[in-house]
């Protein structure tokens, strides 16, 4: 395999709490950072796809010859050729590899080729000959509850369920489907060794993952297949199923061959899982002074074809059904659906956005019916470390500071209004005297790493090497910044000046589990200070010193062996951490089902014309719960990133559907926000000493997305009047909607 | 499909390449010529991932076809500072502006050219230069910090 990556300035240089440059930024901005869509091998063959044009049918035939007769057309293999398992999953093995005698989603894969180009691989996709007979597709979530296809229901009952109060608020609410959009499309390379097995370098959130599902449905034994961490553009949940992996395998493995495959950006839409909409009730029951007395919710999430993650994400937005708030008496149901829609599954905030986007509706309008300020309420039922979780009852042991979010939120200053940057842009869109300015909040709360028992670790190895620290891990590098953030923390475990992160493959070291659910710097983290803190103990002893640096080992002011000599020996140490262990839920949804928790809240200014139905998002400001600040600035990246999804689930972003087709596959017509939609921020990071996260971190990619969307609906609904209870809200929503 | 072939000037040096029609110059950078600076996310010239410098223009060209790179003068981001670092790059850098990265390439390019036209852009210019670039990662505020800066630099 060529490689293209420059190895500049690949070293580390900060400890904890400064912001230290990213150490592979040179090489993405020069243009020379490796991504999956670069890959090269010698003899390299192209894969395609052929995808189901339907949501539902039965596949009455597939011919494959009129792609076999094309010349350059190396294989063409369908469901029969998967050598072992004929399914895979995240949670349940409930996906064919291929689809064999059914398609359940628009997009399924049936067949792969093989070819010697890109052109002539889809030209032979194209020609399969599948007949299928339609089926009609069960789209809609209620009536695939009402039919008992459903791949979770959450049960939630905590204390009485008699109670009744004077002031009582209902409504109904609904997300759209988002996609995470991240700009790299699927790719991946498969090289074949030569004896029996293969290197896989893929797009992927978790290599280890990806790699028990293909040793299964390749039939081969584990150390036969090596999946290696690779570059990719953005992950955002879309990494975490396995789509073109063992695709790519089957036909390296059949063709003898290396075989490369990049999805288009339409197949991209279909080839991973999306945010799962969602249709919620709500009922919020309060005193007279503003107490919630008791919250009743019901939630219906679409999970589409196949289980993906629809079990953790329905319980995520179950659990999280009230918000960081307080309140003794809780209902909530939940139903994760299976239909014919494309297939839903892990995105930034994994069924905790949904909720908030409800229960903060919900807030504000219970401020109103109170005549109370929507802060004010808020403050008066937050949730802190010492009390019960509204719905589990679990004890919060943790720091959980919703009131300092609160406070710093209300004490920002607002923005002055700008009348040249108008809704619909500086043209002639919006006339100033239109537009109407909207100030709305909400406050979200997310868990940090795996719950429900799930048995949550990261493996990490570090090195001591005359050139400085060495962090092993496959914990995957999405954007976020782990590569800095790892070698910060090695370099203050080990107390030298430099440390470098690289990347090894699924034989070379255990799993750390998912980059996802915020939990990279935590628990691989974690993994990472155990293991530098104890090699630094251990050449201590051995040396009897009292001090270890760039030097060497110190005893008593001198320098005794230097490091040199020190690294003659080979100082390595491998940790696999855990965090907290976790429980499962009893028949009544309780139990200490969560590791951690972090609070964040969103304040949005926007600037709408309510005839026109344009919007300006002006500002978002936050404040975040973040434990310890380990990296200022990649928290920053990773706040003004998060809200900027928040905004564009809350304006623009949906996949719309139609009888199970994804009409606006594409950049076109799926709206992304540009740099001219982005809001101004500012974000307080609120530390605060306690959680079991490296230094008290806490994990800070989820937080942003939360409760942004929340707080932007709200802003529209200030300034317009209007319900907006479903988002993304569309100018017809505002012009034309109910009051 | 028909081969041709077109001769050109990439990043300063006389390159021919063999095309493949109807494919587009993005398809000739980075499958027969092995560049891969220009990244490929939309094939619709949405996300601005792939742009290039065109004879002194800004291009997706995943937009551009092929065959209409005969004659032509292309600067990829590999081209912006050969050897060097581009203040661009510097500013980019030093602002924690790259996160997966998978659209710097372009926002380089753009901003290179941004740079070249107008040294102090304001803020509002920034934005126009840099409105056809998709960004999923970073929301875009490090992007304009470093830009903001590298022109109040360039002011003093």
């Amino acid at each position: 395999m060529t490689t293209h990556t420059d190895r500049r300035a690949i070293q580390v240089e900060g400890t904890v709490g400064e912001s230290p440059l990213r150490p592979d930024g040179i090489a993405k901005l020069k243009g020379e950072f490796e991504y999956a869509q670069d890959l090269e091998s010698e003899g390299m063959l192209w894969g395609a796809t052929v995808r189901s044009p339907h949501a539902s049918a039965i596949i009455e035939s597939i011919d494959i010859a009129p792609a076999l007769s094309i010349g350059g057309v190396h294989a063409v293999l369908t469901a029969s050729d998967v050598p072992g398992r004929p399914s895979f999953g995240l949670e349940h093995s409930d996906q064919p590899v291929l689809a064999g005698d059914k398609v359940s989603f628009w997009g399924e894969p049936v067949a792969i080729v093989a070819a010697e180009d890109a052109d002539t691989a889809r030209l032979a996709a194209a020609a399969v000959n599948v007949v299928y007979r339609e089926q009609v597709p069960l789209i809609d979530p209620e009536e695939a509850d009402l039919r008992d296809e459903v791949f979770r229901r959450m049960r939630i009952r905590r204390g009485d369920q008699e109670v009744t109060g004077p002031v009582v608020v209902e409504g109904y609410y609904e997300v759209g489907m988002q996609d995470q959009a991240p700009l790299g499309p699927e790719a991946g390379l498969a090289i074949p060794d030569g004896q029996g097995g293969v290197d896989l370098y893929a797009t992927s959130q978790f290599v280890h993952v990806d790699h028990e599902q293909i040793v299964a449905s390749l039939g081969l034994r584990r150390e036969a297949v090596r999946s290696h961490p690779t570059g990719i553009g953005g992950a955002f949940g879309a990494r975490e199923d396995v789509n073109l992996h063992i695709h790519l395998c089957m036909l390296a493995l059949h063709t003898n061959r290396p075989v490369k495959m990049v999805y288009r950006r339409s197949e991209s839409f279909a080839g991973h899982v999306h945010r799962h909409p969602a249709r919620m009730w709500y009922r919020h029951t309060a005193n007279e002074e503003g107490q919630l007395l008791r919250v009743e919710a019901r939630i219906v999430i679409d999970g589409g074809a196949y289980a993906s993650t629809t079990a953790a994400v329905l319980a995520n937005a179950s659990y999280f059904a009230v918000g960081p708030y307080r309140c003794d008496s809780v209902s909530v149901d939940g139903v994760g659906a299976r239909t014919n829609n494309p297939p839903c599954g892990a995105m930034r905030g994994f069924g905790a956005v949904q909720s908030c986007f409800a229960y903060e509706a919900q807030m504000d309008r219970l401020a109103e019916a109170l005549d109370m300020d929507p802060l004010e309420l808020r403050r008066r039922n937050v949730l802190a470390t010492g009390d019960e979780m509204p719905t589990t009852g679990q004890l919060i042991t943790t720091p959980l500071p919703t009131a300092e979010v609160i406070e710093t939120l209300r004490a920002m200053p607002l923005p002055d209004v700008d009348r040249t940057s108008l809704p619909g842009g500086s043209g002639l869109t919006s006339e100033p005297k239109d537009v109407v300015r909207g100030v709305g909040y909400a406050i979200g709360i997310k868990n940090l790493g795996f719950s429900e028992g799930f048995d949550d670790y990261a493996q990490a190895r570090v090195r001591l090497t005359p050139e400085g620290a060495v962090v092993e891990t496959a914990a995957i590098e999405v954007g976020q910044g782990l590569v800095t953030v790892l070698a910060q923390i090695a370099r203050a475990g080990l107390g030298i000046s430099k440390a470098e992160v690289r990347h090894v493959d699924t034989s070379k070291i255990g799993s750390a589990g998912s980059t996802s659910a915020s939990r990279q710097t935590q628990v691989s983290g974690g993994a990472t200070l155990e293991a530098s803190s104890r090699l630094r103990e251990r050449i201590l002893e051995q040396h009897q010193g009292d001090d270890l640096n760039d030097d060497g080992v110190w005893r008593s002011g001198a320098l005794v062996v230097p490091m040199d000599n020190l690294t003659r020996e080979v100082w390595e140490e491998t940790v696999t951490f855990r965090h907290p262990a976790t429980e499962r839920p009893d028949e009544d949804g309780q139990g200490a089902v969560h590791a951690d928790f972090a609070v964040a809240g969103h304040r949005a200014v926007v600037d709408v014309d309510p005839e026109l139905g344009m919007v300006k998002v002006v500002r978002v400001d936050t404040a975040q719960d973040v434990g310890k600040a380990l990296n200022p600035d990649s928290i920053q990246g990773q706040i003004e990133g998060g809200i900027m999804q928040g905004v564009g689930l809350a304006i623009m972003e949906e996949l719309v559907l139609e009888n199970g087709v994804i009409r606006n596959p594409n950049f076109t017509d799926y709206l992304l926000p540009t740099i001219l939609d982005a809001p101004d921020v500012e974000a307080v990071l609120i530390e605060e000493d306690g959680s079991w996260g490296p230094f008290g971190a806490k994990g800070v990619g989820e937080p942003p997305t939360i409760s942004s969307t929340a707080a932007v609906a709200a802003a529209i609904r200030l300034a317009t009047g209007k319900q907006l209870n479903r988002v993304p809200i569309r100018p017809q929503d505002i012009s034309l909607g109910d009051r | 499909m028909f081969a041709l072939i077109v001769e050109f000037t990439l990043n300063g040096s006389p390159t021919t390449a063999r095309v493949m029609s109807p494919g587009s110059a993005l398809d000739v950078l980075r499958d027969e010529l092995g560049v891969f600076g220009p990244k490929s996310g939309c094939e619709q010239g949405e996300c601005g991932s792939c742009s290039v410098l065109l004879d002194g223009v800004v291009v997706c060209s995943c937009l551009l076809m092929a065959g209409d790179l005969q004659g032509s003068v292309v600067v990829t981001v590999e081209g912006v500072a050969g050897d060097q670092i581009h203040p661009v790059q510097t500013a980019m850098h030093e602002a924690g502006a790259v996160q997966c990265g998978f659209c710097t390439p372009g926002i380089v390019v753009a901003a290179v050219d941004l740079f070249e036209h107008n040294p102090h852009p304001t803020g509002e210019e920034i934005k126009e230069a840099l409105a056809g670039n998709i960004c999923r990662c970073t929301g875009y505020g490090a992007i304009v910090r470093a830009l903001e800066g590298l022109s109040e630099a360039a002011a003093r």
